[in-house]
């Protein structure tokens, strides 16, 4: 998947455009480890406006990366989820932890 | 039950993940004919999606195997798709089921199934261990108003 990143201060904006499924996934989480590694946001919005496709795999990555982000210190929020993405995290009960704009 | 099938397509491929997306893709164009709306293909999507990238992840975990896909058209506007692979079974397939179960550590959240069987009307999973699994799903797509003239 492709990624860009916008950043100020400490708050961080990624752009995540693609499929997010097991094949995108397993590149797009080393991806994120680096960006939160190198940024170390207090913030970091994940926005989700160019995912057309996301499953189960996606769940493991959102879930990962508010791990790591809280390790920080930091928060994390999805941004502009469409539909289909957006109900594979409510059947999975994500958008109860993790903080959906 | 044993439905008699309007139309069927079936297709072989390997365990490799690039061929997720052209299992999905594949899925919503056959079920294109029963006339879903765009949430309904989006259901049907992720639900083979699941099914697929389990076969791919779990069936064989250190080996690449065959997978294959089947899409019918069942009586009564009803998609069925099943997906089977000859990798390693599900020792406990009620176990399996129960959200948040997984063996496959932190890149796995274990609600695979339990997408497959909100998004779908009918979910059953057949498994031998050492033998493989049987993934299968029904969804009925909903007569549209105004539909079929
Ligand atoms: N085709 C299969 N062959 C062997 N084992 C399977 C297969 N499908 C599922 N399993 C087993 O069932 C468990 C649950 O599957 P499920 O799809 O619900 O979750 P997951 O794949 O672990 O995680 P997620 O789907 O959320 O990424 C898997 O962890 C695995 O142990
Ligand atoms: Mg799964």
């Amino acid at each position: 998947m492709e990624i860009s990143v916008k950043q100020e201060n400490r708050h961080a904006e990624i752009y995540l455009k693609g499929e997010l499924d097991h094949h995108g996934a397993k590149g797009l989480m080393l991806q994120l480890e680096r960006e939160i590694e190198v940024l170390l946001p207090l913030q970091l919005v994940l926005d989700f406006s160019g995912v057309t496709f996301m499953d189960s795999s996606g769940i493991a990555v959102v879930i990962r990366t508010q791990r790591r982000i809280r390790e920080l210190g930091g928060q994390l929020k999805l941004r502009k989820v469409a539909p289909q993405p957006r109900k594979v995290l409510e059947a999975a009960g994500i958008n109860r932890l993790v903080e959906m704009e | 039950m044993k439905l008699k099938a309007q139309n069927y397509v079936t297709m072989e491929f390997l365990s490799r993940s690039s061929n997720e997306g052209f299992a999905r893709m594949a899925a919503a164009a056959f079920a294109a004919q029963l006339d879903p709306t765009l949430d309904e293909l989006g259901d049907i999507k992720t639900a083979v999606s699941e099914a697929v990238t389990n076969s791919i992840v779990h069936a064989y975990p250190d080996s690449i195997g065959k997978v294959v896909l089947k899409l019918k058209i069942l009586p009564g506007k009803t998609l069925e798709v099943s997906v089977r692979d000859w990798g390693c079974g599900i020792p406990d397939v009620e176990q399996a089921r129960q959200p948040l179960f997984t063996t496959g550590g932190e890149e796995r959240s274990g609600m695979g199934f339990t997408i497959m069987e909100s998004f779908t009307d009918r979910l059953t999973i057949r498994s031998v261990p050492g033998k493989g699994t049987t993934v299968t799903m029904r969804k009925r797509i909903q007569q549209r108003l105004g539909a079929g003239k």
